[in-house]
């Protein structure tokens, strides 16, 4: 898979019309790039993930997967687009079974790849095949997200945003999640990760974005502020907190 | 032992049951109670009364019943095109109300409050157009068969329970068994992450309207067929159909059609046991009790 870039070009998004949350945000998801996005609590990044998956209003600013413009579509034509989004909660169908999740996400394909890409989840998620006719609500938080994410990656996406993809999860598991999301950018798909767990989260990607205040406060390679604690703790606060 | 209220209470159960599942339908899907429901039930009624006298007059033998059956091809084709021209009038009354207002992020208790605006005006339009005066498709009268224990109903009322099953068991295995009914589920639990998940959420929007407009005519039409049709027929049926979805669980279509037996049934033995005036108090008397003791009702919500 090769994909194309997701850009932001001075993005400006909130809940409401009048009170921008995230503020004139340029950023860019080079083809297969990892990014983390993080920040002190109320910084946007949420609010700044959620702009670019469509879920939050855009006051102005535009969203540019390769050439085409994202920023008014609809939230299913950006997955069909190639966009795939992991909301932190009620990010699966509780109701519905595991198999109902994943073909309802297989649906946007054409009929004859829906049964394959149905497997191919499958087989990355061996888990989630041992019980296809689970209500979805009666998994554990872990095999959750697994579900979140297969869904996710149903449609082949050519970026895959999450946000918050360890929270409530045990270190077991988010060691599980972060392993499975570096195998899944090591085919191909570019990641754009919201992340409170700051050292899980450097310790995976490849650049790093630091928001304050709805703003860019720093891009860069992500093993600079790994590697930097003047830098690290300039923008994350102290080493050693898990949430920053 | 008369098993005749038997029987009259499984004939308005079923019709009870017909108008619920379009109402436990559009509820679960679009999370407002449609108040509006019942006049798409009287227009179903009368649109068919006009393609099916259009027939006829174009065409008499149209007209001639269907083996034992009070009512000839021209009810059927009728039937369909009535299904049809609900669904659309649903989907323009959603044009001009319901979806300007959901765009507004507008509360649900704003669209119940329009839901009674558009049935005031619906029902205001029908009777302009169609008068108060009772109606009916047909004008031969039917024998009753014996069916044993005192029991005695018209080929037409062994239809509309037969109706009722097929449909029924047709948009349970809609919900369950297709794609359209999986995206429809999806958008009832959580509309924001079918979007995500990339379910045209207005598309399912629109067809649960066709549907909920098909189901409403098909109603209108056997309650035609039964009793007669009238601009109030929809009203009149409103706080049935309301207490058998609440009572089957919203959202749940067995439920509905099941439930409206119960108070199709519950009808009728109020009739035998208690007197004839009580029986529009069954309803509101079942509703009371299922919002106190079961608000989930007997089937939870779909799922």
């Amino acid at each position: 898979m090769s994909a194309p870039t997701l850009t932001t070009v001075n993005l400006v998004a909130g809940y409401e019309p009048t009170l921008p949350i995230v503020n004139g945000i340029d950023l860019s998801v080079a083809p297969g790039d990892f990014v983390t996005i993080m920040g002190p609590n109320g910084a946007g990044k949420s609010t700044l993930v959620k702009a670019i998956a469509g879920t939050v209003p855009i006051h102005s600013g535009r969203v540019l997967l390769g050439d085409f413009d994202l920023t008014r579509t609809d939230l299913h034509q950006r997955v069909r687009h190639g966009l795939a989004f992991v909301p932190q909660t009620e990010n699966v169908f509780a109701k519905m079974s595991i198999a109902d999740n994943l073909e309802l996400a297989a649906q946007v394909l054409g009929p004859s790849l829906r049964r394959q890409r149905v497997d191919a989840m499958y087989a990355m998620f061996p888990d989630l095949a041992s019980r296809p006719r689970m209500p979805a609500g009666r998994l554990s938080g872990g095999q959750r997200q697994m579900l979140a994410i297969a869904r996710a990656l149903v449609v082949e996406p050519s970026v895959l945003i999450l946000d918050e993809p360890s929270a409530g999860l045990s270190p077991k598991m988010v060691a599980d999640v972060f392993a499975t999301l570096t195998r899944i950018n090591a085919q191909g798909v570019s990641i754009l990760l919201v992340e409170q767990n700051v050292r899980a989260a450097l310790a995976v990607a490849r650049t790093a974005v630091v928001l304050v205040e709805g703003r860019i406060r720093h891009h860069g390679p992500a093993a600079e502020l790994r590697d930097s604690p003047r830098l690290y703790e300039l923008f994350l606060g102290t080493r050693g907190e898990t949430a920053a | 032992m008369n098993a005749q209220p038997l029987i009259d209470g499984l004939v308005a159960g079923s019709m009870i049951g017909l108008g619920a599942i379009g109402i436990t339908l559009t509820y679960s899907i679009l999370k407002f109670s449609n108040f509006a429901h019942g006049e798409f039930i009287s227009w179903g009624a009368y649109a068919a009364l006009a393609v099916s006298s259009a027939l006829a007059m174009l065409y008499a033998p149209l007209a001639a019943p269907l083996g034992p059956f009070s009512f000839g091809w021209s009810l059927v084709i009728a039937a369909i095109a009535s299904a049809i021209l609900t669904g659309l009038l649903t989907l323009l009354v959603d044009a001009l109300l319901f979806g300007r207002l959901r765009r507004r992020g507008s509360a649900a208790i704003v669209l119940v409050m329009a839901s009674f605006g558009a049935a005031l005006t619906l029902r205001a339009l029908l009777e302009f157009l169609a008068t108060s005066k009772p109606a009916y498709f047909t004008s031969s009268l039917q024998i009753a068969m014996k069916l044993g224990l005192g029991a005695r109903a018209t080929p037409d009322q062994l239809l509309l329970l037969g109706v009722a099953v097929v449909t029924v068991v047709g948009v349970h295995l809609m919900l369950t068994r297709t794609a359209i009914g999986r995206s429809m589920r999806a958008v009832s639990e959580n509309p924001d992450l079918a979007g995500i998940a990339g379910v045209d959420v207005r598309a399912v929007v629109r067809v649960v309207w066709l549907m909920g407009g098909a189901l409403a005519s098909l109603a209108g039409v056997m309650a035609g067929l039964v009793i007669q049709i009238r601009p109030q027929m929809g009203l009149d049926l409103l706080l049935p159909l309301f207490a058998a979805a609440i009572l089957g669980g919203i959202g749940s279509v067995p439920g509905a059609m099941l439930a409206g037996l119960i108070v199709g049934l519950a009808e009728a033995a109020t009739v035998m046991f208690i007197g004839a005036e009580w029986r529009a108090a069954v309803s509101f008397f079942i509703l009371v009790a299922v919002l106190l003791l079961r608000p989930q009702g007997l089937f939870g919500r779909l799922a």
